[in-house]
């Protein structure tokens, strides 16, 4: 389950903002999280609940923004939503088809105190 | 903490080992200090949108500096276990090995088992043990490069550990990335994993000496990896008979020239 090694790396990038803020404790954290960026929401957060009663987001409010994937095909020029990377276009059938949204997988904000 | 289960204990110990040398032990470098803070009154939003792999990606950039630097062409082998890296990474080593230097990095959960085939077939190798890790990354390659002492103007194939997930997410610095697929797995592991194939350069289909005895039809799975990754090429290969690996090779060596 590589969403423990994806959980790690968060809490390493929102404890040290907040440490160079002298923040004691982050009570909101915001992730963009992409439907096909690799990451299961499900896993991310059993993972996250496994382990933040180590860390400074202990009593943090999570809030997961999912962005819709979008793909265009190369051939017709044709935008449409997808839920992930082996749709067909739906306009001409061609299998050309590449993301420009979804993969998102960042660290938005934290807010600390 | 580890990255495998986010533990602060010893269980999850990432070991490298140089075939023939004494084996080195030692956790992920995660430093955890939590030192005092001046508490502050009130509460403020930091901005950061920052990537969540962002170290993973620097380290990863670090290494493919240090192969450009030195001329090395460095190859990300993924797949799920038991489609073949091993028995390819074999024969291309007693095929190539007098034409060119070949390292190899073993990415496996447990056991010196590959390290020892790989040593046999006569290449240096590093075996990375990840406990119960599910994938090599960026760190982990940073350091075993470094023991392997590479050469320049070598050849450095990465056997990521197999599994058809997680390796996918997680940047090496390798220059290309290899996906392996088997014709005893089914044809649709192209979309029902797709974004290991979504991220891969090549694709190696190996066992083609079975195909007369199986029911598994290439082009169907040549279209389904096609839907998810048009840009892919295919090889298509027996690793045991060696049928169809001069043009693995010749696909390498090219791949290996085009870098320098």
């Amino acid at each position: 389950m590589h969403e423990m090694s994806i959980v790690v790396s968060i809490v390493e990038i929102a404890e040290s903002e907040a440490k160079k803020a002298n923040a004691e404790k982050i009570t909101e954290m915001e992730l963009d999280i992409g439907t096909v960026s690799g990451i299961e929401i499900d896993a991310l957060n059993f993972a996250f609940d496994s382990i933040k009663h180590k860390t400074m987001l202990k009593d943090a409010e999570i809030k997961i923004n999912i962005i819709e994937a979008k793909s265009i095909c190369e051939d017709c020029k044709y935008e449409f939503k997808t839920e992930n990377v082996y749709t067909l276009c739906p306009q001409c059938d061609s299998y050309k088809t590449s993301i420009l949204k979804g993969k998102e997988m960042k660290v938005k904000s934290i807010t600390t105190n | 903490m580890c990255i495998t289960c986010g533990c602060e204990g010893n269980e999850n110990e990432i070991k490298m080992t140089v075939f023939g040398e004494k084996s080195e032990t030692k956790h992920n470098e995660h430093t955890h200090s939590h030192g005092h803070h001046h508490e502050h009154s009130h509460s403020h939003e930091i901005n950061l949108e920052t990537n969540i792999l962002n170290q993973n990606n620097l380290l990863a950039e670090r290494n493919r500096g240090y192969f450009e630097a030195k001329n090395i062409f460095s190859i990300n082998m993924m797949s799920s276990p038991g489609s073949g890296k091993t028995t390819l990474l074999e024969k291309t080593i007693n095929d190539l090995k007098n034409k060119v230097q070949l390292y190899v990095i073993e990415g496996d959960q447990q056991t010196m088992n590959d390290a020892e085939r790989i040593a046999n077939a006569g290449a240096p190798v590093i075996q990375v043990n990840t406990g119960n890790g599910c994938h090599l990354d960026a760190d982990m390659i940073n350091k075993a490069v470094k023991k392997l002492n590479v050469k320049n103007d070598s050849i450095v194939f990465i056997e990521n550990v197999g599994n058809l997930v997680c390796p996918s997410l997680f940047d090496l610095g390798e220059s290309k990335r290899l996906v392996i697929m088997s014709t005893t797995e089914g044809e649709d592991k192209p979309v029902k994993y797709p974004t290991i194939f979504e991220n891969a350069d090549i694709c190696i289909i190996n066992k083609i000496d079975l195909l007369p005895y199986l029911n598994y039809d290439i082009e169907i799975a040549k279209n389904y990896a096609l839907r998810v990754n048009h840009h892919l090429e295919f090889i298509e290969v027996s690793a045991t008979t060696g049928e169809g690996m001069e043009k693995w090779y010749e696909a390498l060596l090219k791949m290996q020239k085009t870098q320098e």
